[in-house]
């Protein structure tokens, strides 16, 4: 096979998959604008496009307010997680303490530990402690992160030795170090995790699902599903919402791109 | 390995006894989170699974021993949820080879290549809740996408295919019967299940795993590739017994990651798509601990098939180790 022929079959490939990735988004923003009765009929293209589908998802239920409650229960998360992550990571890497490793090895382990199980203790926690119902009960449970700490030990392991000695004969103490020689430095991984962490809560569904019962604490996911409920299904605005929805998510994708392929290869690199 | 001179070996005991004290200040905030989080929530969980806990109260609080256990190895609808699950997990060679390939296409020199890693990642990176919305908007037997492609194909070649009912069936491609565990032919077909796999094939075969297989491909060293071209190897036969050997430890990652993942997999798909019908054919393990736990308020009988789900996850992951760790050590 011609090296010509062979590129040419590789890009049709490529561009098959491709569509097959896409096609599926372009529906979704073709159905937010059309009226209703359209939606079940199978013109791809809304014959009158109706943009005011948009604003029609704001008037019907609080989206906005969903937005914000997603947007800052994910950013509070994201910053505590990196947080305590990096201490921890801190304590694993730049430090030497006796059984250090063996520690280590047991927090990874807690990776194996299904949600699931954890979930029905945490919620009958947070009766306990009234936090139901509340943005501390949902962000708070989310900050600690086993995933977090191993990401960040592997990448603070990569940063010379020779540092932490120049601090100390420089006269820092160990929070110094920590705070300002190795975090500085450990930015790129940082910003890996706060991806990750982005994402994975912005997305969360099951935990406010449960934690939630006040229609102004609801968040993207939850709240959105007002428009598919058996009484009065509005396909056109649910799609229109869901688009709303991750137009965070591509920005923040197209942005970080680097990072996050950055982070990935990190995370396979063996402990 | 040499013994260090005495004097040294004290100033290191000492550094780190004196480093201890700085971990444990450093470590708190992650492990206090992890005792109250994770840990303790573990034990307690499994404490309560011997109980009758019912949070609505309407009977008093004891400890029942294994009743619970019993009642669910007992109940058919268990069973279902089991097989429901692992059913679920039909997909992941096929992701997981899936995401390989376009791994290695992506792995070629061409121009324009990251537009497509790009493109291809677009779906595992927007997954989740506002996705699966938009699949039971394409699996509409009447007015979906999918249908009208597949009935246009089909008018088009003069085929004659009824399309699927996608997620209102209990068809299944293994023709499983949803009373007990036989094969039915009239339940052979493609339903709701295979529905689901499928859209999780869609989003998961260009996210994580062929970012993990594309960090791999480009490790593998030049010169055993090259060498197996001069000695004359087809590019698949290079693939084949160059390639594929120096990927076996990353496949077993993904392989040990997919599953333990699959088996706690469902809930999101259950709850937004499907309500974990027809039957109770897409309700799996984790959404029957939702339901259980949080519609039904029995956290005691929660708890125990939550453990259930704990011990089989740890035992499947242990036997992959066992197995999975022979065959990549070449």
């Amino acid at each position: 096979m011609s090296a010509k022929l062979r590129n040419t079959l590789l890009y049709l490939l490529l561009t098959l998959f491709a569509l097959t990735a896409l096609i599926p988004f372009l529906w979704m923003a073709l159905t937010s604008f059309k009226p209703l009765e359209e939606v079940e009929k199978l013109n791809p293209v809304p014959t009158v496009w109706h943009p005011e589908n948009y604003r029609k998802v704001f008037e019907q239920i609080s989206f906005a307010r969903y937005y914000f409650n997603s947007l800052f229960i994910a950013a509070w998360v994201t910053f505590l997680t990196c947080l305590t992550s990096s201490m921890a990571a801190f304590a694993f890497a730049r430090l030497q303490w006796r059984q250090r490793d063996n520690v280590f090895r047991l927090y990874l382990a807690t990776l194996m530990i299904p949600g699931v199980v954890t979930m029905i203790p945490n919620y009958t926690l947070m009766v306990k402690l009234h936090l139901l119902d509340s943005y501390t009960g949902l962000i708070v449970p989310s900050a600690f992160s086993a995933f977090g700490t191993f990401l960040l030990r592997q990448f603070l392991l990569t940063i010379p030795a020779a540092l932490d000695e120049a601090a100390e004969i420089d006269g820092a103490n160990k929070w110094q170090l920590f705070w300002d020689v190795i975090l500085p430095l450990a930015r790129p991984g940082l910003i890996t995790l706060a991806l990750f962490t982005f994402m994975g809560n912005y997305g969360s569904f099951f935990w406010p699902l449960v934690m939630i019962k006040s229609e102004h604490l609801r968040t993207l996911p939850t709240g959105m599903l007002f428009f598919d409920s058996t009484y009065g299904r509005q396909t056109n605005l649910l799609m229109a919402a869901s688009l709303m929805n991750i137009v965070p998510l591509i920005v923040l994708f197209i942005v970080s791109q680097k990072f996050l392929v950055r982070g990935i290869q990190m995370g396979a690199v063996k402990g | 390995m040499t013994t260090p001179p005495a004097r040294l070996q004290n100033s290191r005991r000492a550094r780190e006894r004196r480093d201890l004290w700085v971990a444990i200040g450093f470590l708190l905030p992650n492990l206090l989170g992890f005792l109250l989080f994770t840990s303790g929530p573990v034990l307690f969980s499994l404490v309560v699974s011997f109980s009758n806990w019912n949070l609505q109260q309407t009977v008093p609080f004891r400890w029942v021993g294994v009743e619970n256990y019993v009642q669910m190895l007992h109940n058919s609808e268990f069973w279902l949820y089991t097989i429901n699950t692992f059913y679920f997990l039909l997909g992941m060679p096929i992701a997981v080879f899936g995401s390989l390939f376009l791994a290695v296409m992506l792995s070629q020199k061409l121009r324009g290549i990251v537009i497509f890693r790009t493109l291809f990642y677009l779906p595992s990176f927007t997954s989740g809740v506002a996705l699966m919305i938009l699949w039971k908007s394409l699996y509409n037997p009447d007015f979906g996408l999918i249908n009208a492609a597949i009935r246009h194909v089909s008018d088009l070649l003069h085929l004659g295919i009824t399309p699927p009912e996608w997620l209102l069936s209990t068809k299944n491609v293994l023709g499983l019967d949803v009373e007990r565990v036989a094969v039915n032919r009239a339940q052979w077909g493609m339903g709701a299940r295979d529905a689901i796999i499928i859209m999780g094939i869609w989003m998961g075969i260009g996210g994580n795993n062929m970012l993990l297989y594309l960090a791999a491909l480009t490790n593998v060293p030049q010169e055993l590739t090259e060498a197996g071209e001069l000695d004359g190897a087809s590019s698949w036969q290079v693939f084949r017994h160059i390639v594929w050997p120096q990927l076996a430890p990353t496949t077993f990652f993904i392989l040990v990651m997919s599953f333990i993942g699959g088996l706690q997999g469902g809930f999101e798909q259950a709850r937004v798509m499907t309500n974990g019908g027809p039957a109770g054919t897409t309700t799996t393990l984790s959404y029957h601990i939702y339901t259980k736990a949080f519609e039904e308020f029995q956290i005691g009988y929660a708890s125990a098939v939550s453990w259930a789900l704990f011990a089989l996850i740890f035992v499947l992951t242990l036997v992959n180790w066992r197995f999975g760790n022979k065959e990549v050590s070449y």
